[in-house]
């Protein structure tokens, strides 16, 4: 329970139907303002709070379980690694897969307990398959795709066939004080919304060249782990392309710390690799099948063939794809049934 | 949820008002006066306050004059620890080392560090031995070491993790060799031990309601008439200057009423209560034969209604869900301010690794403790034990 409304409406919903519930606050950052280590919230004691008091309303058990240390390790470094490298991870994603589903759902299965509920806007299919929720807006079977079967069979997302707005009224209805509360958008973990500076903080300053395809110096970076594929603005570049279009990240080259720019139409991708699949909706494709795949987080849905090949994911898209960047997760799926993902490596 | 009875065992924390102190607290709610008012419903107020406080005093082996009642135990703490040292700082720039051990309640040992880290105190953490206990010696080794330098000692009377009941008259004769200002934290060993200020020879010692069957909200520091702390508390001028705001009459009332009948009770249900938390240990320690009872032996060094384990291979706050479930109430004995337990401070000063600190359970019985409730957790903790240990495995 995070403290916001989802998570608090999916607990109350899984009281109604029949499950004995307790509640769980993830403690995920340390609070330096404390003498005392243990004194943590989740992003902020407020969270905690509003967390406790909507347990206190549905009548459920309530505790904290720290889990900052694999939090650190798990999320946050490796999102600065990733970025190092030139990549662009999706940390709620690694979440997921990492800490809700792995590190608390082994840790209540050895307790006793037989599945993590959470607030996420997803389905389950009768035949354990992940699915989008009801609502397109809210649909969050993306970050999700990375679980593996077992994680999938002992996780229910009860709000997964209700629209948020719904959910909002029915929290309300239900007295949750949380109704209200708006949804958080940001990585949690950066307060201030500034991921380029925090990263900076991290990694500290790295100067190198931004090129165009031809090698051409047009202007210097602080470091790789500020850009992203695709990215078209802060790129602070001397002088106007020749055409005086604007021009975008291409590729970053973490060994040579090199950014390349170029025309949005140097963007465009048809085939992608993609590594580490899982496949929850269907078996490993051995022969190339055709679906559906999508490229980051509430991004556009692309026409594919995909195929399994020496381990990896092979996708050839049947339109071009723009900003594809490594690190997010390629997500198949058959109509709005997850077939598997996995993490992209390379565009061509 | 569960609606089996609860299976209560953390007196420690707080323990149940006794039906005498709800009765007397009810009725004085009921009573208009502020006891600092000069008239007549000022006047009866302040004569509930006066009564009270003559009780507490004879209670606790004091003067009435040397009770300044507090909003608790941490805010006396604080007033001696904070209060004592700025006192004796201003008199002397030269006495800015303050004498702790690193097994005190919270209020104690982070006010330390605080006055160390914004006031320029030097803390000397007095060493404790694997039962958690001080000696008088380490005390004035400590001291003898450039005692013009020495602001305050403070030392708990008993241990409210493990249950170690200190040789307070022996540190305090100590800090009497010295002309220092000694303060005790008797919390908890008021609650279930014969405690006398004036015997132990303590300067200062902090009492609250709570523990011994009285309301949440008050409590006293216990203060020798020659010591003046600088207030923490500024305002009206109540309670000899040095810690003002508006007496709460009814909690006082309820206060007294509870020291009163706690200790009329006390050598019966101290005998009563050591022998449960006896059987309790033994039930424990049948069901998981591994399990490491901390702190010093049951008997006069140990408070008798603690019982405090550290069970290998578990985490405290796994085994504290587990038997929540089972509707018995228990804790991890350290602090947690968001909910999260951190490895107890008390057991790593003795010693303990961090995952035995982390591993530990207190277990403590009261007034209102039964053998059921001790059944109850000994049918309970093998189970809870293997679960919790698998969890870990993970």
């Amino acid at each position: 329970m995070s403290g916001g409304v989802d998570s608090a409406t999916a607990a109350a919903r899984a009281v109604d139907a029949g499950h004995e519930v307790t509640g769980v606050h993830l403690a995920l950052s340390s609070n330096p303002q404390s003498y005392r280590t243990g004194a943590r919230g989740c992003c902020t004691i407020e969270d905690a709070r509003d967390a406790r008091r909507a347990a206190d309303v549905i009548g459920i058990p309530f505790y904290v379980w720290d889990m900052a240390e694999r939090f650190a390790r798990d999320v946050v470094d490796d999102f600065v690694a990733e970025y190092a490298a030139g990549r662009t991870p999706n940390p709620c994603l690694r979440c997921n897969e990492k800490i809700k589903f792995e590190a608390v759902l082994d840790r209540a299965l050895a307790l006793g307990f037989d599945a993590v509920c959470t607030g996420h806007y997803a389905q389950v299919s009768d035949s354990g398959a992940l699915q989008r929720a009801a609502d397109p807006g809210k649909d969050q079977s993306y970050v999700l795709a990375v679980l593996n079967k077992d994680q999938i069979a002992h996780a229910m997302f009860p709000l997964g066939d209700t629209p948020k707005a719904e959910v909002r009224e029915e929290a309300r209805s239900r007295g949750l004080l949380v109704a209200d509360k708006p949804d958080s958008h940001d990585v949690c973990f950066i307060a201030d919304g500034d991921t380029r500076g925090f990263l900076s903080r991290k990694l500290g300053s790295a100067p190198g060249s931004i090129v165009d395809a031809d090698g051409a110096v047009l202007g210097t970076h602080e470091g790789v782990h500020g850009y992203t594929i695709g990215q078209r603005k802060g790129l602070n570049l001397d002088r106007p392309a020749p055409d005086g279009r604007p021009r975008y990240v291409l590729s970053i080259e973490p060994v040579s710390n090199t950014v390349t720019v170029g025309p949005a139409a140097a963007l465009g991708v048809r085939e992608i690799t993609a590594i580490r699949p899982v496949w929850t909706g269907c078996e490993p494709p051995l022969a190339p099948i055709a679906c559906k795949v999508q490229l980051r987080a509430h991004g556009e849905v692309h026409h594919c063939t995909a195929v399994v090949s020496d381990g990896n994911l092979e996708i050839q898209l049947a339109s071009e794809a723009r900003g594809v960047a490594a690190g997010q997760a390629a997500v198949l799926y058959d109509g709005d049934t997850v077939l598997g993902s996995a993490t992209i490596a390379a565009t061509h | 949820m569960t609606t089996s009875p609860v299976v209560y065992l953390d007196h420690a924390a707080t323990t149940p008002m006794l039906p005498e102190a709800i009765a007397a607290m009810t009725e004085e709610l009921a009573h208009l006066g502020n006891p600092s008012s000069l008239h007549n419903a000022g006047r009866r107020a302040r004569r509930v306050v006066e009564e009270s406080r003559e009780q507490i005093a004879e209670v606790f082996g004091a003067r009435a004059s040397e009770v300044v009642f507090t909003s608790g135990g941490t805010e006396a703490d604080n007033l001696a620890v904070k209060g004592l040292y700025w006192a004796r700082r201003a008199a002397d720039p030269q006495r800015s080392r303050v004498f702790t051990t690193a097994v005190e309640h919270h209020a104690v040992f982070d006010s330390v560090r605080w006055l160390c880290d914004a006031h320029g105190a030097r803390a000397d953490w007095l060493a404790v031995d694997s039962l958690g206990l001080v000696s008088p010696d380490v005390l004035r080794a400590a001291l003898a070491t450039d005692p013009s330098s020495a602001a305050v000692v403070s030392v708990m009377w008993a241990n409210n993790e493990v249950g170690a009941v200190q040789p307070i008259a022996g540190l305090a004769a100590v800090a009497r060799e010295f002309e220092v200002p000694f303060h005790t934290d008797a919390v908890q060993a008021a609650a279930q031990l014969p405690v006398n200020f004036g015997a132990a020879g303590v300067d200062a010692m902090t009492v609250t309601a709570h523990k011994l069957g009285g309301p949440v909200g008050v409590g006293a520091l216990i203060l020798g008439k020659d010591l003046a702390p600088v207030p923490v508390l500024h305002g009206g001028g109540q309670e000899r200057d040095i810690r003002s705001g508006t007496l709460d009459s009814p909690a006082i009332r309820a206060f007294a009423v509870a020291a009163v009948v706690s200790a009329e009770r006390r050598s019966l249900e101290t005998k009563r209560i050591a022998a449960l938390r006896d059987d309790l240990i033994r039930q424990v320690l049948a069901a998981v034969p591994d399990a490491v009872l901390n702190g010093p032996q049951p008997g006069p060094d140990r408070l008798p209604g603690n019982a405090h384990f550290s069970f290998p291979g578990c985490e405290g706050d796994a085994l504290l869900l587990l038997l929540d479930a089972r509707s018995i109430a228990c804790s991890t004995g350290s602090a947690c301010t968001a909910g999260v337990a951190e490895p107890s401070h008390v057991l790593l000063a003795m010693g303990a690794d961090d995952s035995r600190a982390r591993g530990s359970l207190r277990f403590s019985l009261g007034h209102t403790t039964t053998q059921a409730d001790v059944d109850a957790l000994g049918a309970a903790i093998g189970e809870a034990v293997a679960r919790a240990r698998r969890a870990a495995a993970r």
